[in-house]
Order: C-alpha cells, then sequence, then structure tokens
C-alpha cells in the first residue's frame, strides 16, 4: 500500500511535466509554425494598429454600420468577458429586452417582423456573424447612409457572406466586421 | 425541421457507427497489452514513466488494490491541482498576472471537479486561470481523469470476461496506457486540426484591439448598478478597445471532448469563437465526445466473447441518442411563442428558431445536437446555453445526465455505467422467466445486484437531497436568476450535472457562493467515487466466478430484444426516480410558456 502511494506522488509529478507542460508546449510550437496567423488570433491590422479579429464580433451602434447581434459579454463585446444572458425563455427580462429591441428596428423597417438572430443574444456574446436575413434586414438603411445603391450594399456582404461548410455543415452567415470594413474602404462615412 | 438539418445529424451518427470498430479494436490491443502501429515510439516511453515511478508492470492486482490505487492517484493529483490554483500568482505563464483562486472553496470546487471528469466551472477562464494553471493543472486532469474512466471500463470488462480469477488488472499500466496510445497521439493531431479552423494556440499576452466604431455604454457602479446622473440620466462611457483573450486553446479544446471532461478555456466554452470557430471544428468536437465510447462497446464485444452483445449495447444506446436529439432540434425549431414582432420561421435566409444563447454558425440544428451529445456522454462542453433552450429542449440534457449519462457516456464511465443497467436488466429478465440471471457465462447473485442497485440508489439520492435543500433555504434560492419553474430547473440541473460528473449547466444560477460550491463538490466526488467503487466490486466478484455455459433458460443479452429491455431499465429507473421533479421544473414551465406566462 505504502508503495502505491508513492507511485501515486511520482505518476502526478511525471504526467504533470508529460501531459501538462510538454504536450501543450510542442502543439504550441507546431501551431505557431504550421498555422501562424489562426494560432494567433486572425487579428486584422490597418495602419499599423489591430482593429479587430476575423473571428470575434465587435459592437456596431452607428446607422452606416452594419449592426452585430445584442451582446451579454461583459459590457457588450468584451472578449475578455464571454458569456450570454442565460435569461429563460418565460423570463419577463428576456421578453422586456426584446420587445424594446424589436420597436426601434421595426421603425427602421415598418410592418417587416426582425430575424431573430437580430434581437437575441449570442452564447459567447462575440457572436461574428448574422444570418443573410439580418443583414438583408439592414440594407436600406446602409444604402442611405453610405450614399450607395443597395445593390452596391447588397454586394458587399455577398463577398463576406460564409456558406454551409462542406455544402451542408453549419448555416449561412455574414461576417459583420468584415462588411463594415469593407464599407469604411468603399465609402467613408464622414468624420462628425 | 429541415432536410438540411437531419442530414447533418445522419452524418454525424454515421461517423459513429464508423469508428466504433476500428476503435474498438485499437483498444483491445492497448489494453491486452498487444502490439500496435504505435510501440516503436510509445513502448520506451512507456517504460521510461514505469522506471521514473517504480510500477511493475507484471504485477495484477484484485478489485480492492486497484480500487485503492484509482483513489490514491485521484486524491494526490486533487491536492496538487487545488494548491497550484492558490499559488498560479507565483508560477510561470500568467501574462494577465491573475492572483490565486480565490475563495478557498471556489480551488476546492474547481479540484474535485477537474478530478472528477465532471468540468464543472463556477469560474470564469480568461478572467481567473493563469496559462500555467489551464495547461498543468486543468487540462492535465482532463488526460488523467480520462484515462482513470477508461482504465476502470476496461478492468470491469475484464471481470466479466475472465474466469475464475482474483485479479482484474493493474491500474498504473492501464492508465499510462489510455494516456499514452488512446489520448495523446490523438490529441497532438486533433489539437493542430482545431487550429487550423481557428482555434488559438499562444501563450502571449491578451490583445488590445482598437474598436471601429467606439461605443458609448452606460457606466456600472462599483455595486455593480447602472450609474445614472443627479439628474437621473445615464451617466455613459466612452469604449474604444476591446481586450482579446488568449492562450493554449486548442491543447486544452481537444482534449476536453476526446476524454469527455467538457471545461471550457474561457466563459463561453464551445460557443467562444477561439474554442469552435466553425461548423466543421463543432462536428469534430461532436465526433470526439463520441469516438472512445462507441469504441468500447465494441471492445466489450471483442474482451468478452460475444461480438454482438457489443453492438446490442450499441443499439440501445443509437436509439436513447436519437429519441433525444429528435425532441431537442424540435422543441428549440418552433421557437420561444412569448416573443412578437420577430421572425422564428425556417426561411431561405435564416434557420430561426429559438436563438437566445446561440450562435448564428450553428443554428438550431447544431446547438441541440451539441446539447444532446455533450449530455448523452458525460462531457458538458456547451455551444450554447442550456438555460435559454425552451422547457422541453432544455429538459433533455438534463434527462441524459438523469439516466447516467450511459447513451455512449462518458470514456469509461459510460461503458461502467451502462454496464450496471445490464446487471440489471439481466436480474429482472431473470426474474420474469423465473431462474437464476446469466450474463456471459456468469451467474448475477445477490451480491452483485446489491451492489448494482447501490449505485443506482446514490445517484438520485444526492441530486434530490442537496436539490431540496437548496429549494426551501435562502442560501440556496438566492443564487436564482430565472424565478419561476425554471429557477427550480436551475438547482435542480446543478446538482444533476454535478452528480452525473457532467459539468454543464443551467449557467444563469450563480453557483460561486459557499454552499453551491461545497456541496456541489461533494457531489460530484460521490457521483464518482461512490459509483466507481460498488462498480469494481461487481467486477471482482464475477472475475473470480465460474463460467456456466449457456442453457436453453439463459436471457440472451445479443438480440434487440436484448437491446429493447435494456432501453426500458435504464428509462424506468430514471424517470420513476425522476420523474416528481421534472413535473415541477421544465414540464410546468411549459405549460405555463403555452398558457403564456412569464416570472
Amino acid at each position: 500500500m505504502k508503495q502505491n502511494l508513492k507511485i501515486a506522488i511520482l505518476m502526478t509529478l511525471v504526467t504533470t511535466v508529460l501531459l501538462g507542460i510538454i504536450y501543450p508546449l510542442v502543439v504550441t510550437g507546431l501551431a505557431q509554425v504550421m498555422f501562424h496567423d489562426k494560432a494567433n488570433g486572425q487579428l486584422i491590422t490597418r495602419h499599423g494598429e489591430i482593429v479587430g479579429s476575423r473571428i470575434i464580433g465587435q459592437a456596431f451602434a452607428g446607422s452606416g454600420y452594419l449592426h452585430s447581434r445584442p451582446s451579454a459579454a461583459g459590457n457588450g463585446y468584451d472578449a475578455a468577458n464571454s458569456g450570454g444572458t442565460n435569461f429563460a425563455p418565460t423570463n419577463q427580462k428576456l421578453i422586456d429586452r426584446v420587445n424594446s429591441d424589436v420597436a426601434r428596428l421595426q421603425a427602421e423597417n415598418p410592418g417587416q417582423p426582425i430575424p431573430i438572430d437580430l434581437v437575441t443574444t449570442s452564447a459567447s456574446g462575440l457572436d461574428p456573424d448574422i444570418t443573410p436575413a439580418a443583414a438583408e434586414f439592414q440594407v436600406p438603411r446602409l444604402a442611405h447612409e453610405r450614399g450607395l445603391g443597395e445593390d452596391q450594399v447588397r454586394q458587399i456582404i455577398q463577398r463576406h457572406t460564409y456558406g454551409r461548410q462542406l455544402g451542408f455543415l453549419g448555416e449561412p452567415r455574414i461576417n459583420v466586421l468584415e462588411v463594415n470594413l469593407a464599407l469604411d474602404d468603399v465609402s467613408p462615412l464622414a468624420k462628425k | 425541421m429541415t432536410i438540411n438539418g437531419w442530414l447533418q445529424i445522419a452524418v454525424f451518427l454515421a461517423l459513429v457507427l464508423a469508428v466504433t470498430k476500428p476503435m474498438g479494436i485499437f483498444l483491445t490491443h492497448v489494453f491486452n497489452r498487444e502490439r500496435t502501429f504505435m510501440d516503436p515510439v510509445l513502448r520506451p516511453l512507456e517504460r521510461l514513466l514505469y522506471r521514473l515511478t517504480g510500477v511493475d508492470e507484471d504485477h495484477e492486482m484484485k478489485w480492492t488494490e486497484y480500487a485503492f490505487a484509482m483513489l490514491l492517484f485521484s486524491v494526490v493529483s486533487m491536492l496538487l491541482l487545488y494548491l497550484m490554483q492558490r499559488v498560479q500568482g507565483f508560477l510561470p505563464f500568467n501574462p494577465q498576472k491573475f492572483a490565486a483562486v480565490s475563495p478557498a472553496h471556489l480551488a476546492f470546487n474547481t479540484a474535485a471537479s477537474f478530478t472528477t471528469n465532471t468540468n464543472w466551472q463556477s469560474y470564469s477562464g480568461e478572467s481567473t486561470m493563469s496559462y500555467f494553471t489551464q495547461m498543468a493543472g486543468l487540462a492535465y486532469h482532463n488526460f488523467i481523469s480520462a484515462a482513470t474512466g477508461i482504465a476502470l471500463a476496461i478492468a470491469f470488462v475484464r471481470g466479466i470476461a475472465r474466469r475464475q480469477m482474483q485479479t482484474i488488472g493493474n491500474f498504473w499500466v492501464d492508465m499510462v496506457r489510455s494516456c499514452l496510445w488512446v489520448l495523446l497521439p490523438f490529441c497532438v493531431v486533433g489539437a493542430l486540426v482545431l487550429v487550423s479552423q481557428g482555434v488559438v494556440q499562444n501563450l502571449k499576452p491578451y490583445d488590445a484591439v482598437k474598436l471601429v466604431e467606439p461605443q458609448q455604454v452606460q457606466h456600472v457602479n462599483a455595486d455593480g448598478k447602472p450609474a445614472v446622473d443627479a439628474a437621473g440620466k445615464p451617466v455613459m462611457d466612452t469604449v474604444a478597445t476591446q481586450t482579446i483573450a488568449q492562450g493554449p486553446v486548442a491543447s486544452q479544446e481537444i482534449i476536453k471532448e476526446w476524454g469527455t471532461n467538457g471545461g471550457g478555456f474561457f466563459n463561453a466554452n464551445s460557443s467562444h469563437p477561439f474554442e469552435n470557430p466553425s461548423p466543421l471544428s463543432n462536428l469534430i468536437e461532436l465526433f470526439t465526445i463520441f469516438a472512445i465510447s462507441a469504441g468500447l462497446t465494441y471492445t466489450l464485444g471483442r474482451m468478452t466473447g460475444s461480438q454482438s452483445h457489443g453492438w446490442a449495447v450499441w443499439g440501445a444506446m443509437a436509439v436513447l441518442f436519437l429519441a433525444g436529439v429528435t425532441v431537442a432540434y424540435w422543441a428549440e425549431a418552433r421557437g420561444n411563442p412569448l416573443l412578437h414582432g420577430v421572425n422564428q420561421q425556417v426561411t431561405a435566409t435564416q434557420a430561426g428558431g429559438n436563438m437566445e444563447g446561440k450562435e448564428v454558425r450553428f443554428g438550431i440544428t447544431n446547438s441541440a445536437l451539441f446539447a444532446t451529445v455533450t449530455t448523452d456522454a458525460s462531457c458538458g462542453a456547451i455551444n450554447g446555453w442550456h438555460d435559454s433552450f425552451t422547457p422541453l429542449g432544455g429538459m433533455v440534457p438534463l434527462v441524459n445526465i438523469m439516466l447516467s449519462e450511459v447513451i455512449f457516456g462518458g470514456v469509461g464511465a459510460g461503458m461502467y455505467g451502462i454496464l450496471i443497467y445490464v446487471v440489471l436488466a439481466v436480474f429482472i429478465a431473470g426474474l420474469m422467466v423465473g431462474r437464476t440471471p446469466e450474463y456471459l457465462g456468469k451467474k448475477i447473485e445477490a451480491y452483485d445486484v446489491k451492489m448494482a442497485m447501490l449505485v443506482a440508489l446514490i445517484f438520485p439520492l444526492v441530486i434530490l437531497v442537496f436539490t431540496g435543500f437548496s429549494s426551501v433555504n435562502g442560501f440556496g434560492t438566492s443564487s436564482i436568476t430565472n424565478p419561476g419553474p425554471h429557477g427550480f430547473t436551475q438547482m435542480l440541473y446543478a446538482f444533476t450535472s454535478g452528480a452525473g460528473n457532467n459539468g454543464s449547466a443551467f449557467g444563469g444560477l450563480n453557483t460561486n457562493t459557499l454552499w453551491y460550491n461545497t456541496t456541489l463538490g461533494m457531489t460530484m466526488l460521490i457521483g464518482r467515487f461512490f459509483m466507481i467503487i460498488p462498480m469494481l466490486a461487481i467486477a471482482g466478484n464475477l472475475a473470480q466466478k465460474k463460467y456456466v455455459p449457456p442453457s436453453l433458460g439463459t436471457f440472451p443479452v445479443t438480440t434487440p430484444l436484448f437491446s429493447a429491455l435494456l432501453i426500458g431499465v435504464i428509462l424506468i429507473v430514471g424517470a420513476l426516480t425522476f420523474f416528481p421533479a421534472l413535473s415541477l421544473g421544465p414540464i410546468l414551465e411549459h405549460l405555463l410558456m403555452a398558457a403564456g406566462k412569464t416570472f
């Protein structure tokens, strides 16, 4: 029995070094060499500054930007505090929040029901995507604010639309940050 | 529900079916200590480990010594994890300068959680744990708790297969071979595949991003309330930067699923784009949750010389899996009837459904599928918040855990869990025909059934007692964040998840309190070890029995009829025990929601 205790202590130490230190460091080294950009979070740089990660969402409120989903991460898209609301479907707070967002968005496109992803928070609070329906909903506003034709806006959105992976996996989606960077490139907003 | 949705589910199940036989054969070779293609590299490493630790690899253990060695290893490694959390401020790989994990009950809860393969998380990874603690503490336990589970399942299968023997193997050898052959090589490859999809793997400090559009957000006071000025107007802050948490995520992500652990590097777990960036990474994570456990059903058949028994068990699991995913998918796709002015329908341009707490790239299909798979197994990773699921959609993961996670199940734990049910099923079949029950040539006698019942009773006892206490005391109910019947479900889910060593949560419940950290820590330890010890006792008892050749009166365990009986026993034990609690929680909430009631 004493022998097994000695083994337990030594086994813990030896396997911690192997599985807890050597293994992740080897994987880090390989990942940094083989997939440098992805291993570091696919950061986008503009004028020498990091302006975002391709796969981490950002909040957009201005009428000239494509809007992301609402976020419960920190005070909104806080990528050091990921998380959701965890509201139950029967929670009055959820109903109130959705109602107020619906009222605001319906002013934009009167009479149209709001695509559900545009008024619900994501699981991570960092969802980089919206559905094609949610993007189409915002096209008239974007075209007006950016002084572009609706079809020009649709073309930009189309370029940052991702279909189902391998043709059948997941759901079609639009990367919001990529669209907004493209909009800023094509037709910058006048500085206020 | 769409054809594409069902196609995704069908492809997933087809992959699990395809991996069962090769994985089963591989596992058999590894634990029979036969040659595999990896031996030239791994055998010298294995010998080195034994030399460093003093293991005699030819020593065979009785079930008592096997259990004792397993307990010692768990206790020592749990203490080390507790200590590591408490001194992480002095350890390397801590670019965010995180101080010790505190209070002590949080560190205890986390140590118990990761030692028991539960990975319940009362903390938020990116704001609490240093890279060192994540790698050498948490991800390390993902390996060894999984390896321990696999070792135990193999020991049980040996107990069934061996005849008139006192021993069931050597714990150290089984554990080390699990780590080196089954877990480590796959994780190196799998981690890199995940990185190719966008899972991060680095050791750098968190990145500061200059936002494309700075945001105005209401200032939050020190007491957590939104700030207002003297005139009652909100006080606004300008947020111009986004801090992006980084870390060695992929190396932890892959073992989190491969070892059915489930503890996320980040708070948002597998919904976080850095943990699960693409639909393909999602499929890989789903597949790795089931792969070893599916293979173990084949190993069961091969080691006991009754391959069709292995498939009969697989079939029962697959039926229960399909039932669960169908209900969850259906319930989530219907959306939330309490929301108005929104479009929750499936259209050409959106997936629709109940999207609160779900990610667009996964949609309803993959969120419902993930919730089902992660609780069929004792994984507990999530890619959408179960708390925000519809009442019936959220009941699926809850019921899956209540059935003891035997639908493929946790690595190893699913196998020995279902074998407890098999013993009960054989016993009930024996009672029905009035003969001594036999299982693969072994008589099932009073001692075996008593031990099986001990397992079957401790599980609901610990869940219902703690949930009951929490329901009638302020220290329990004050953590509820969703009022009404849903609040009861939050507490019921927490203790069910703890006892089942699952680790998923109705995440709204604030469990970082003295009461929940302590009781959930105890629940996890009871759920793990009070299940393992009676299970090993059965294994030891079966190993020493004589072989009885099957006769006309033997109930065959290789037929669809047996699968049906097994499903019946699983459902009756689970349903009868938990139905009253379920009717107070999700079932009541569903009825009230249908009537338009909110809380």
